[in-house]
């Protein structure tokens, strides 16, 4: 059990001098849907990332946070190469890894690794722990045998499980037990980035900081990055040194995490962060909570100009005709950038929802 | 689709199907070196002179594909060959002959086997886990456990014959046509039918019990329930419908193992039906018989399927629609 | 509460490891619990008294002094030349009619049905698995051409087909083989295609892809071990739909030729007989349906001890600790049921 502290706030950020390990250029990735008929086309496409750029250095952990729907599990598993991009290019140090045949890609599999969110579907139910967590070392052929056996052991004490449940089913632990396999089975490798997609969500909230200091204890050790995706913003603060907010596809706003915290420029932050669990009572209270009416319109067919428009206490008409660039906002430092063209300034205090014009109804 | 669509569909596809079949049929019998299918054909015992008749008469010595040709082109016009170890007969008019002994004792032996295997499976399903229930599951388990021919065989012994030494002729082998009468039409045929129904119906009382229970326990049946209808008309009037789809896609595929129990009841009991011919056919190697019994079957399981399918879209709205 | 409070707190939940408990394989288990059912235990003792019989064959045949085809006219027939009864002049299940010893024949005749059906179930559990598996996995173009496949030979009439290889290649072993084979990898490829395709949506599927996993290591180190269970199931009933099978291709003269004494065509010998000789036909018919009913006894309790929340099938079976409403008294679909097309046809 750890007993380090909570992790400082990191000094550098995305884009910055340190080394840039994932470099993400206007990545797309759209769905087709496909239609009825005799011979099935292609009537649609769910545009689930719809150009994101982002960088991931050496070292960091990059917050990814959004509703469901909003694209954030399909970009990490874009840059995992899990699933093909429609367009765009992920780098990983330098190289060019999109869209690589399998063999290609393997060297890079054991760079990048995943958590996932299910502790029940993550670990194959009929295999035993040690040859779950042995797997990498079997793909990638890079130990057999009882060197296997002795790395798998350490893997598991190293995670905090005891070494010698390695024969053992997933079933017979519980639910953050099986997090730590995941994470044992993905540091099997010494990855250099590890994508975690909401790998506390389905724990309790007492397991769910066991496991983020385990994640936070690897880091200082091992030197790993994370792109670690959430949808609770108080967990994302705690464990990023910078954030990205995604809205239908796009990024909203991204940066470092005390420039977003305290100084959100985009309503949609805006409003994620009034609905977030405040620790102080009384700054709670004093609260003003924005709520946003309708739900998340479709990714299939999404309002035109500014995506969030339909949603927005601010939204004007400007906002359903234009696009609005990703860009730094008057008073933000260099690495904070912005989606939107009515940021919210200093002071300001949003009023609740209700707008319709722009077009969607909501 | 609209019904003509989809029979048309149908049917023509069912005609390419038995295309298929004959023609791979064909190609298997004939396809083969000319002597010894006329060696086949005419019988270990045939002197040169009888093999070479045997092939000047059925065009062996042609190539195969004009033989193929002779063969699709009088088989279109219903000219299925001559049947050489039956006197010379055609082909068809043994069909003629003794199609109705088969269609007798597979009309008969579905109508036996659909109505227990409901009814069991019905009153199993309502009255689960009670002695009839359990009963009946050990009768299905030894239904499903015997060949069609073991049964066939032991009704003879522990029915016919006892009736028969007795006295009683209610009970026959053989066949005997319907123009004879309802009954002693039926006398000949009870027995097939029994044995062909009991292990078909083992099945379906399996079949039905386990749909009829999975759809008792769905929503609509608890609507119906509150509603306050009556038990039997909840079963009859609501759960029957929907348990049935799965017991009649069931059908669609048993009638291949409809066909070979059809033909296994033939030889135990003696019925003289075409399964019986062909079976016959083998050891006499008697090829445009076996030829003529190939696509007949054929036709018949795309007639029966087509019929199923037809069944269906009447039980399950969902299908017409698509 | 903040993060770090609640890690405070947390520090006691998580890493008291739990003592004691054995791994267990899905596999132990379910032989555990294979081994308390009575029923599944009887048939299992039935069928290995049956194959050591038959592995015996030559054994009780030099003990009564009599070979399989071997006809023993003087002691063998009556009088008037027909069958003798059991225990007449040491035939300890009686004669047929050609005066060979009927017991020695069906013990012998044992070896074919099991050998027959453990080899076929053999071959189209491997060959059903493999492409099953394969096609699941792959999916695509090639998938649905199997698929139609599949459909095509569960459809398909094996009369005909029996028929037809039989006049061209004659009746023999292998056709037997062959045939059976043939009608069985569908039904199990069908279900196991059908399980691929589900399991390779799982998690645990898209994890073993993103460590580098390539697809045949993720087919049969990954999915295949999830789809054992029902496999087995399949396999263990699939055995006597095969005993079956190839008796009545005996029987019909469509399988192994005489004078091989198999149960099959032992049957078809008593077909004309039974009126003078029963036992001709009894005991063949006994040692048939045993075997048969075993099997399906074991399947049954196999897939019961796999999966206890499945309703039994064959036997009434004890009282499970389920409640007696119709509603919740359904199958669950957890292993499949066998489907009736996933066994050749037994008719």
């Amino acid at each position: 059990m750890s007993e380090t502290l909570p992790r400082d706030t990191a000094t550098t950020g995305p884009g910055e001098t340190d080394d840039v390990l994932v470099r993400v250029s206007d990545l797309v990735k759209y769905f087709p849907v496909r239609g009825g008929g005799l011979i099935s086309r292609t009537v649609a496409h769910v545009q689930a990332v719809d150009g994101v750029s982002l960088t991931i250095g050496r070292g960091q952990t990059i917050g990814l946070v959004g509703e469901t729907g909003c694209g954030k599990s399909t970009l990490a598993r874009c840059i995992a190469g899990l699933i093909p991009t429609t367009s765009g290019t992920v780098t990983f140090e330098g190289h060019n890894i999109t869209n690589l045949p399998r063999r290609q890609m393997q060297p890079y599999r054991r760079e990048i690794q995943m958590i996932f969110q299910d502790p029940y579907g993550s670990l194959n139910p009929r295999r035993r722990v040690g040859s779950i967590i042995g797997d990498p070392f079997a793909v990638h052929k890079t130990a057999s045998g009882s060197k296997r056996k002795r790395a798998v052991q350490e893997l598991m004490e190293r995670v905090g499980l005891n070494p010698e449940h390695f024969n053992r089913y997933p079933a017979e632990f519980s639910g953050g037990q099986r997090q730590r396999i995941g994470v044992a089975r993905a540091l099997a490798l010494r990855p250099k980035l590890i994508i975690c997609d909401e790998p506390v969500s389905a724990l309790d909230v007492s397991i769910q900081a066991q496991v983020l200091n385990l994640l936070a204890d690897l880091q200082a050790d091992y030197g790993l990055s994370y792109l670690f995706i959430a949808h609770d913003l108080e967990v994302v603060r705690h464990v990023s040194d910078s954030v990205v907010v995604m809205y239908l596809g796009r990024i909203a706003e991204a940066g470092p995490k005390d420039p977003v915290y305290d100084a959100p420029r985009h309503p949609y932050t805006n409003a994620l962060l009034s609905a977030a669990p405040a620790a102080d009572p009384e700054a709670a209270a004093s609260r003003q909570r924005i709520i946003l009416t309708g739900d998340v319109p479709s990714p299939i067919n999404p309002p035109s100009g500014c995506r969030f428009h339909p949603r927005c206490p601010k939204a004007q008409e400007l906002c359903s005709q234009q696009d609005p660039p990703l860009e730094v906002k008057a008073g933000d430092p260099s690495t904070h950038v912005t989606a939107c063209h009515f940021p919210v300034q200093e002071g300001e205090v949003l009023a609740r929802s209700g707008r319709t014009s722009g077009g969607q109804p909501r | 689709m609209g019904l003509t669509r989809f029979l048309i569909r149908r049917i023509l596809s069912g005609i390419v199907v038995l295309w298929v079949v004959s023609t791979a049929a064909f190609f298997l019998f004939f396809g083969r070196n000319p002597e010894i299918v006329a060696r086949q054909l005419a019988g270990r015992a045939a002197t040169t002179a009888i093999l070479q008749e045997v092939t000047r008469n059925l065009g062996l010595s042609q190539p195969i594909l004009t033989q193929y040709w002779h063969f699709l082109d009088r088989t279109v016009h219903g000219n299925l060959g001559l049947s050489y170890y039956n006197g010379g007969v055609t082909v068809a008019s043994i069909v003629g002959r003794d199609l109705p002994r088969t269609a007798s004792v597979l009309v008969g032996g579905v109508v036996l086997w659909l109505a227990v295997g409901l009814a069991v499976g019905i009153l199993s399903a309502t009255r689960a886990r009670s002695l009839f229930d359990r009963l009946a599951t050990v009768g299905v388990l030894v239904g499903l456990s015997m060949p069609t021919f073991v049964l066939g065989e032991i009704l003879l012994l522990a029915i016919y014959l006892p009736l028969n030494e007795n006295g009683y002729h209610f009970i026959n082998t053989g066949y005997v046509g319907l123009s004879s009468g309802f009954v002693p039409w039926a006398e000949a045929l009870i027995l097939p039918w029994i044995t062909l129904a009991t292990v078909q119906a083992a099945v379906y009382t399996r079949l039905s019990r386990g749909s009829l229970l999975d759809t008792l326990g769905e929503d609509y049946i608890r609507t119906a329930r509150a509603k306050g209808l009556s038990e039997r008309r909840v079963i009859y009037r609501h759960a029957l419908r929907g348990a049935l789809t799965p017991v009649v896609s069931q059908l669609g595929i048993d009638v291949g193992v409809l066909l070979g129990g059809v033909i296994v009841v033939e030889q135990v009991f003696g019925v003289g039906g075409l399964g019986q011919d062909a079976v016959g056919a083998i050891s006499n190697g008697d090829l445009p018989l076996i030829l003529a019994f190939v696509m007949l079957a054929a036709a018949f399981v795309v007639i029966a399927n087509i019929l199923v399918d037809l069944l269906y879209a009447v039980l399950d709205p969902r299908v017409r629609i698509s | 509460m903040s993060i770090s409070e609640i890690e405070f707190q947390a520090s006691t939940v998580e890493d008291a490891p739990a003592e004691g408990i054995q791994g267990r394989s899905q596999w132990a288990l379910t032989w555990r619990r294979l081994r308390r059912d009575k029923l599944a235990v009887a048939s299992m003792i039935v069928i290995v008294l049956i194959a050591a019989c038959a592995i015996a064959a030559p054994a009780f045949a030099a003990l009564v002094g009599h070979a399989p085809n071997t006809v023993y006219p003087n002691t063998g027939l009556s009088a008037s030349g027909g069958p003798v009864s059991p225990g007449t002049h040491g035939f300890f299940l009686g004669t047929d009619e050609l005066g060979r010893d009927l017991f020695v024949r069906i013990v012998y005749g044992a070896q074919i049905s099991l050998f027959v059906g453990i080899i076929t179930t053999l071959i189209a559990t491997v060959a059903g698995v493999s492409l099953g598996l394969i096609t699941g996995y792959f999916g695509g173009w090639v998938d649905g051409i199997l698929a139609r496949f599949i459909d095509s030979v569960l459809a398909f009439p094996y009369i005909v087909l029996a028929l037809s290889l039989a006049v061209v290649f004659g009746p023999s072993l292998p056709i037997v083989i062959g045939v059976i084979s043939f009608f069985s990898w569908a039904g199990i490829s069908r279900v196991v295609r059908g399980q691929a395709l589900s399991i390779k949506e799982r998690e645990y599927i898209e994890a073993a892809r993103s460590l580098g996993a390539g697809p045949w290591r993720i087919m049969f180190i990954d999915i295949l071990p999830n789809l054992l269970a029902p496999v087995l199931v399949l396999a263990t009933l699939s055995i006597p739909a095969a005993i079956t099978f190839e008796a009545t291709l005996d029987y019909l003269g469509l399988g192994v030729p005489p004078p091989t004494a198999t149960w099959g065509n032992i049957l078809s010998g008593a077909q004309s007989y039974y009126s003078v000789a029963w036992w001709y036909l009894v005991f063949p018919a006994l040692a048939l349906v045993i075997t048969t009913i075993a099997f399906n006894l074991l399947g049954d309790g196999v897939r019961d001890a796999m999966d206890p929340r499945t309703e039994r099938v064959f036997a009434a079976g004890r009282r499970k600790r389920k409640k007696r409403t119709p509603a919740t008294d359904t199958p669950t679909p957890q292993l499949p049921d066998p489907p009736r097309q996933a066994m050749p046809p037994t008719a």
